[in-house]
């Protein structure tokens, strides 16, 4: 019984967190130029 | 006398008109955005982002591929919004101040706010799952703890769907307050149903939770309606393109004789304004005075076709046109807002407005499927109370048969099969942007197509060529060889690889000229080469010394595949039609050579977009395909629209797809794969009818457990994506 909860509080806790990561990574507009990053990648560092 | 007036504009005139677009942030920074064109790989980022942060003050330059907007930051060194324009403006692009008052659409956060429901309803589904299987297939639990795990899955699948099912509520929402239904309705009546009926139970300490099925269901939907906003995502904005093309500012001379800048918008007719070479016509009005007594003029939104035409004083020209040959003045005839590229904004508005009316297959079936299902679920309600239940097991019931007939299939079934389609078309070369654009190809009996540039290359060639004499084309062609003018290219082709004439000088709108063996030689309009010519334009004289001159004559050609695409849209009992802005004995010459019967020439862009609207109320389904500027409210008007991958900014933009390489090919492909995707939709809609049908018997005599409700949703979603699947792999 103990074992069940902790369990399902710590999947709770791991899937939330990895849910909370996504939200900020959408929020902070990781995901608004799809395209563009795809092409970033190739280019060479400023510096 | 123009040419110094344009050299003594101040920078500082100018640069008070941009500040509207600079927008100071919280932080102090100040923000310019900059919509850019043309830019399509990290070659085009890396470009524009160094040019751009090199210019003095800029201190920070960022693309965003995706949108085509770049945003620049300055901090307390101001730097020139001007100068940032010009830079982007010599690397080769196209640039715009970006309004973004004007463009804070409301689908502006729509793709965040779909990924955000996804991923929330993601997790939904696999935590609920996770609580619930267990349940299923361990027998073993005793009933205190199946109802703590039901009321855990109730605290993570309550805020879940309500969170994730907002936006099939809102839609829902908007169509009951217009009194129509659409699918939305019956998805969201199933969420909040099974939601409501699965918390019920769980206090109550009953067997039936639907805690899973609400939270899949909501999860599979948002992946069909998210694939549906991509394909939608790209379609934005046509008209703000076209608005984007008025020329913002414009010179205008004062009473006084001295020149001041003011936005085109402030222009009243009877003003006076100048134009320099490469500017383009802010308001409608008469050629007043030119260099040389005329210029020439780029109509090419105007009429389609891209050969500059001469105009001389007093001729009317048009906003839109861009000035190619000497400066001119400009007396106004009327203001930014009766000017035609006004006019066919809102030509392309209206349009998309009909447009918006068209009904989606998908909510043509709810609207037949709505009143069914509800009706179905209140008699199974009434039949239950009449042969004595209670008020719950009556209640529970109907839900059932609610839960149970919900379109989870009709809402996967439709996207999965264009997101199918769009990318086996995408493979052929042709750019699908919008899903129901699919359906409405598929519903075509009539095609209509533009002349120059979609049914003939756009590029003229020569077409006297038998009657010239080599040496003489030879000798035109080391002329030719030093302009981009599309008539001088035309002769630099037929010639071939060659040398160029040592110090040719070009003069815009008259010809060029050089020494060649002692002679003077000149290769350009009539008036440049001293010839009386009937016809202003579509020719190139060549004199040489007092040599004769050489007339050389050009004709458009046909695209290699025209005539055998036709042939194939009449087989599959489609009818053609070409109308174009072209004179009658050219366009007379085409259509022969293309086996078009039915044309019409010398038809502006409001006569193009009124033939559309004809056609409309004569029941027609209409595709128009066409490239020019002048298609694009008539492609707007269309049922649906085809847009060569060659075509202006804005005809992509209205259009419905676009092609993307130089052959009209792909458009038959689309037709057979839009038909045959109909075909698929309804055979889904046929599949998840059989499906839901099978299920409402047992919904309604109450034998229905969360495992076959589970079941019938994944069980019917997965035949529905595998059926969409056939389009992929089997030829149409």
């Amino acid at each position: 019984m103990t074992g069940i909860a902790l369990i399902i509080a710590s999947a709770l806790t791991v899937g939330l967190s990895a849910l909370g990561v996504l939200l900020w990574a959408l929020g902070s507009g990781q995901y608004d130029d799809p395209d563009g990053d795809a092409e970033r990648i190739l280019l060479d560092d400023p510096d | 006398m123009t040419g110094a007036m344009t050299l003594a504009l101040r920078p500082t005139d100018l640069a008070d008109d941009l500040s509207r677009y600079i927008h100071r942030r919280d932080d102090g920074v100040f923000q310019f955005e900059v919509a850019v064109k043309g830019a399509r790989c990290a070659n085009c980022i890396a470009k524009i982002e160094a040019g751009v942060t090199s210019v003095a003050g800029v201190s920070e330059a960022r693309l965003n591929l995706s949108t085509g907007k770049l945003t620049v930051n300055w901090k307390q060194v101001a730097a020139s919004p001007h100068a940032v324009l010009r830079r982007i403006r010599d690397l080769g692009y196209e640039a715009q101040p970006f309004d973004a008052a004007a463009s804070l659409g409301a689908d502006e956060g729509e793709g965040r706010m779909l990924l955000r429901c996804l991923a929330v309803s993601a997790f939904g589904t696999v935590f609920t799952m996770g609580l619930t299987d267990a349940i299923w297939y361990g027998g073993e639990l005793s009933p205190a703890l199946r109802q703590t795990f039901f009321l855990l899955a109730a605290s993570v699948a309550t805020p879940v769907t309500l969170y994730a099912g907002q936006p099939f509520f809102r839609s829902a929402f908007r169509a009951l307050a217009r009194g129509r239904t659409n699918m939305d309705v019956p998805i969201s009546a199933a969420l909040i149903l099974s939601l409501g009926l699965s918390i019920y139970q769980s206090v109550q300490g009953g067997q039936n939770v639907y805690f899973d099925a609400a939270v899949m269901l909501a999860f599979l939907l948002l992946i069909g309606r998210y694939l549906d906003y991509r394909l939608r995502n790209r379609a934005r904005d046509a008209a703000r393109h076209l608005l984007a093309l008025q020329s913002l500012l414009a010179r205008r001379f004062k009473p006084d004789g001295e020149i001041e800048t003011v936005a085109a918008r402030e222009l009243n007719p009877g003003d006076r304004i100048l134009l320099a070479s490469g500017e383009r016509v802010p308001v409608n009005g008469t050629l007043e005075s030119a260099d040389g007594g005329g210029t020439e003029l780029d109509t090419s939104l105007v009429t389609g076709e891209s050969a500059p035409v001469r105009m001389s004083l007093g001729a009317a020209l048009q906003a839109g046109s861009i000035v190619t040959g000497q400066p001119a003045v400009l007396r106004a005839t009327a203001r930014v807002e009766d000017s035609l590229v006004a006019d066919l904004a809102r030509l392309l508005e209206a349009g998309q407005q009909t447009r918006g009316l068209y009904v989606r297959l998908a909510d043509r079936a709810a609207r037949a499927y709505v009143p069914f299902v509800s009706g179905l679920a209140l008699m199974v309600f009434a039949g239950w109370l009449a042969s004595g239940a209670t008020l719950a097991i009556a209640a529970t019931n109907a839900i059932a048969v609610l839960i149970i007939t919900c379109p989870c299939a009709l809402g996967l079934a439709v996207p999965a099969v264009q997101i199918v389609a769009t990318g086996r078309l995408f493979q052929r070369g042709l750019f699908v942007k919008s899903g129901d654009a699919l359906e409405r190809l598929a519903e075509i009996d009539l095609a209509v197509f533009d002349k120059t540039g979609t049914l003939t290359t756009g590029q003229p060639v020569l077409k006297n060529r038998e009657k010239i004499a080599p040496d003489i084309l030879e000798l035109a062609a080391t002329l030719a060889r030093a302009s981009h003018h599309p008539l001088a290219a035309a002769i630099a082709a037929a010639a071939g690889p060659g040398p160029v004439a040592p110090g040719v000088r070009e003069t815009a709108g008259a010809g060029m000229e050089a020494m060649i063996n002692g002679r003077l030689c000149r290769l350009g309009s009539a008036a440049w080469c001293g010839v009386t010519d009937d016809l202003l334009d579509g020719r190139l004289w060549l004199r040489c010394g007092d040599a004769e001159p050489v007339r050389f004559a050009f004709q458009e050609r046909i695209r290699p595949e025209a005539r055998a695409l036709l042939a194939e849209l009449m087989g599959r009992g489609i009818a053609v039609e070409m109308l174009t802005g072209d004179r009658g004995e050219p366009a007379a010459a085409i259509a022969a050579e293309a086996g078009v019967a039915n044309w019409c020439a010398g038809i502006g862009p409001r006569e193009k977009a009124a033939r559309m609207e004809t056609l409309r109320q004569q029941g027609r389904h209409v595709l128009m395909v066409g490239d020019g500027l002048n298609d694009a409210a008539a492609m707007a008007l269309a049922h649906v629209s085809i847009a060569p991958g060659t075509a202006a900014d804005v005809s992509q933009s209205a259009s419905d797809m676009v092609l993307r390489g130089d052959s009209l090919e792909p458009i038959v492909e689309a037709i057979d794969v839009a038909r045959k995707a109909r075909r698929l939709v309804l055979q889904n809609f046929a599949l998840a009818a059989v499906y839901n049908l099978t299920a409402i018997p047992l919904a309604a005599f109450g034998f229905v457990t969360p495992l076959i409700a589970a079941a019938t949703m994944a069980g019917s979603s997965l035949l529905v994506m595998l059926n969409a699947l056939r389009l992929a792999r089997r030829p149409a």
